[in-house]
């Protein structure tokens, strides 16, 4: 039979392939070798340019080697791959940059106790997660609320649009704060928000746009992995566009208002700094516009004088640490009251990361 | 000898594509001034090069047996399923759907259970498409494709509705399995128990068609349908039949990546399993036996691009042109098989043909 001859000749070939000495290229012994895993391609004008970006910064320190890998599922390859980094090239720090491979650093991380696991948006639990895996996130809805009061100026039809992958306490977070920052500025405001159901559905995304557009919506932003769909589908359509992830300004220069950027370079600098100094690893890191963990993309010609008076002084309120975005009387947009009136939740506030309602302004409900 | 040679020839396209494929992709490096030998070398270490990487590739490997199965099954009762990827996720999702419904049951039980459930499921979503070839007239690759978008919509519908943990807040899940519910590793190997269930499958299929009644029976309805029907074999009953055990085969591979992988049935599953099966049985010419070995190869693309990625800095994006060259050669090189067909009669025919 023909293919037990075509099995033997390819097994034969791995078998050869395999006695070919395979030294292990370990780094020189005072290099720290540092690893990233993106879940998307890392020029996605989003969520994986965001973390690519912050390492790419790493990359001329001395004493450091960076390897990295795009497009990693959340399967056993990232397993693989983060255990490749280790075994193959002597990783030290691994920066585990989507949320779905927490799991899967867990796991992982008790066979290497000495390789260090950052994990970005995972919750770090003591006594249950192992000690050499720790969790990174920002608190970026603070310039989503930012980006609200940009679209609450820019907005003439007072309906103001977002598209949101999935509704999950994260997301929806982004969503309230934005209707909240736009409805700061017009009380008046609506925002329409469509799931698009997964983290990259281009296609999906180009509808969602579409669909506000032709709803009268003339101001959007998203939370998807890469909006670049959304910024270019927005500016077809010439409706403004408020950035997320990165800065997509150069896709939409004529109808990018501003965005809200995450700043992972303070981070991995800090992960790095720790790792060569031998400093104990920070299980749970996390941190706002105060902490530079996030950042406003810069202002273009197209943003409202107003807006920017309006953004810088409330941005200087957040980094003071004197404004709270969640705070009573909130009401959800089914008309329940979800914070009672003089209940303040804090950025650090634990409670706010199972968030599960939309608020009032906000089109749409939590069941997608 | 004879016979040696006729069997190698059957083998002579996918070894000539894949080598032009190689020729190829070597080429598509140098023309972006990437060194060639350098890249080749590194893809053999990272595949095949040492046992992390041979483990690392069998890994991959190991859930593309499954369903490159629910390709070939159908394939040899003549019809085209692409819907692996639905019934992996139902599959999947059946299987976590037990640790939510009977978490106190013990593992030796509950894991049977787990894989009948990710079976059946699998095997009836795939023979539905089978049922509205024969009954119906759709065509079985458009119907199983689009059943595959109404399984994973299915699929997220219920993860992150009525089947979430309450506890999964940014990544909708079923419930965690039970401590001791999850599969190990293969003695030795740092390889989960799928591969072996994957290639034991493989076998058993090859067996079945090859040896068995029901097996030739089946390849005769793909050889020609009409001509099994005259003869009277149950020729929907094969088809729909077929289609039922190559689903059942993805079901569990759903089974096996939620019990031995992610220890819940969530989004991640759906990561290209089912399509990557598709190239896997396209490249073993749907044969069972071949499957295992092309698995095991498209495994190890995945393995050495890893490395590739980070040795030459190569983006993810050149791995795909090398499986997009791959399976492009292999299907020009199908051309070839007429003229093989032929040598192999000439090979057949007796070495010296008698004389009156």
């Amino acid at each position: 039979m023909s293919l037990d001859r075509r099995q033997f000749l390819i097994s034969t070939a791995a078998l050869a392939a395999g006695l070919a000495p395979f030294g292990r290229l370990l780094a020189a012994s005072q290099t720290l070798t540092v690893g990233a895993l993106y879940v998307g391609p890392h020029d996605d004008y989003g969520y994986n340019q965001a973390h690519a970006q912050a390492i790419a910064k790493l990359k001329g320190l001395p004493g450091l080697k960076v390897i990295e890998q795009e497009n990693v599922p959340e399967t056993v390859a990232v397993e693989k791959a983060m255990e490749a980094m280790i075994v193959e090239d002597g990783a030290a720090l691994i920066f585990v940059t989507s949320f779905g491979y927490f799991a899967h650093a867990v796991k992982l991380a008790p066979k290497y106790p000495k390789v260090r696991f950052a994990h970005c948006g995972g919750l770090w639990q003591a006594g249950k997660d192992p000690v050499n895996v720790g969790s990174y996130f920002g608190y970026i809805d603070e310039c989503q609320y930012l980006n609200g009061i940009a679209a609450g100026h820019a907005t003439k039809s007072k309906k103001i649009g977002f598209v949101a992958a999935k509704p999950i306490p994260q997301v929806l977070r982004n969503i309230n704060a934005f209707t909240m920052g736009a409805r700061s500025i017009k009380p008046d405001i609506t925002t329409q928000v469509i799931f698009t159901g997964d983290w990259s559905m281009p296609v999906k995304e180009a509808e969602s746009t579409n669909a506000l557009a032709d709803q009268g919506v003339d101001v959007v932003t998203c939370h998807v992995d890469s909006p670049k769909v959304l910024v270019e589908t927005a500016a077809k359509r010439v409706m403004y566009v408020c950035g997320y992830h990165a800065d997509q300004s150069v896709l939409a220069p004529k109808f990018y208002l501003t965005g809200a950027e995450w700043n992972w370079e303070t981070v991995y600098k800090q992960y790095v700094s720790a790792a060569q100094s031998g400093a104990p690893f920070a299980n749970m890191t996390r941190g706002g516009l105060k902490d530079g963990f996030v950042r406003m993309s810069a202002y273009t010609a197209v943003t409202p004088p107003a807006a920017r008076t309006a953004i810088d002084a409330t941005k200087a309120e957040m980094i003071a640490g004197k404004f709270d975005i969640f705070k009573g009387p909130l009401k959800d947009n089914t008309g329940k009251t979800v914070i009672a009136a003089g209940t303040t939740h804090a950025q650090t506030d634990i409670a706010l990361e199972s968030m599960n309602y939309l608020v009032e302004g906000v089109i749409g409900t939590v069941g997608g | 000898m004879r016979a040696v040679l006729r069997a190698a020839l059957g083998g002579l396209p996918t070894l000539l594509a894949v080598l032009s494929a190689l020729a190829m992709f070597s080429a598509f490096l140098e023309l972006h001034g990437v060194p060639a030998t350098e890249a080749l070398q590194l893809m053999v270490k990272g595949a095949f090069g040492s046992a992390f990487a041979f483990a690392n590739t069998l890994q991959r490997a190991a859930p593309l047996m499954l369903t490159a199965l629910c390709v070939v099954l159908p394939a040899r009762a003549g019809l085209i399923i692409i819907g692996g990827e639905g019934a992996l996720a139902l599959g999947g999702l059946a299987a976590g759907s037990i640790a939510m419904a009977a978490p106190s049951l013990s593992p030796t039980i509950a894991l049977p259970l787990m894989a009948l459930a990710g079976a059946l499921t699998g095997g009836m979503w795939i023979a539905a498409s089978g049922a509205l070839r024969q009954w119906r007239g759709v065509n079985e690759t458009i119907g199983s494709l689009l059943l595959s978008y109404v399984a994973i919509a299915l699929f997220n519908h219920l993860v992150e509705g009525a089947l979430r943990d309450p506890a999964s807040l940014n990544k909708p899940s079923t419930p965690p399995l039970p401590a001791g519910w999850m599969i190990g590793t293969l003695p030795g190997l740092d390889t989960h128990w799928g591969f072996a269930v994957g290639a034991l499958f493989c076998i058993a299929a090859w067996v079945f068609m090859r040896w068995s009644v029901p097996g030739f029976a089946l390849n005769v309805v793909g050889g020609n349908a009409q001509a099994a029907r005259l003869v009277g074999l149950p020729v929907n009953a094969l088809i729909v039949g077929a289609c039922f055990a190559g689903g059942a085969a993805a079901g569990l591979a759903g089974m096996f990546e939620v019990a031995a992988v992610q220890g819940s049935a969530n989004a991640s599953l759906l990561s290209g399993y089912g399509t990557a099966g598709i190239l896997v049985a396209f490249a073993a010419r749907q044969n069972p036996l071949a499957v295992i070995v092309c698995a095991i190869l498209v495994g190890g693309i995945g393995a050495s691009g890893s490395l590739l990625q980070r040795r030459l800095d190569l983006p993810d994006a050149a791995t795909l042109v090398l499986q997009g060259l791959i399976f492009a050669n292999l299907l020009a090189w199908e051309a070839f098989n007429g003229r093989i067909g032929r040598w192999q009669l000439q090979l057949s025919a007796p070495a010296e043909p008698a004389r009156v």
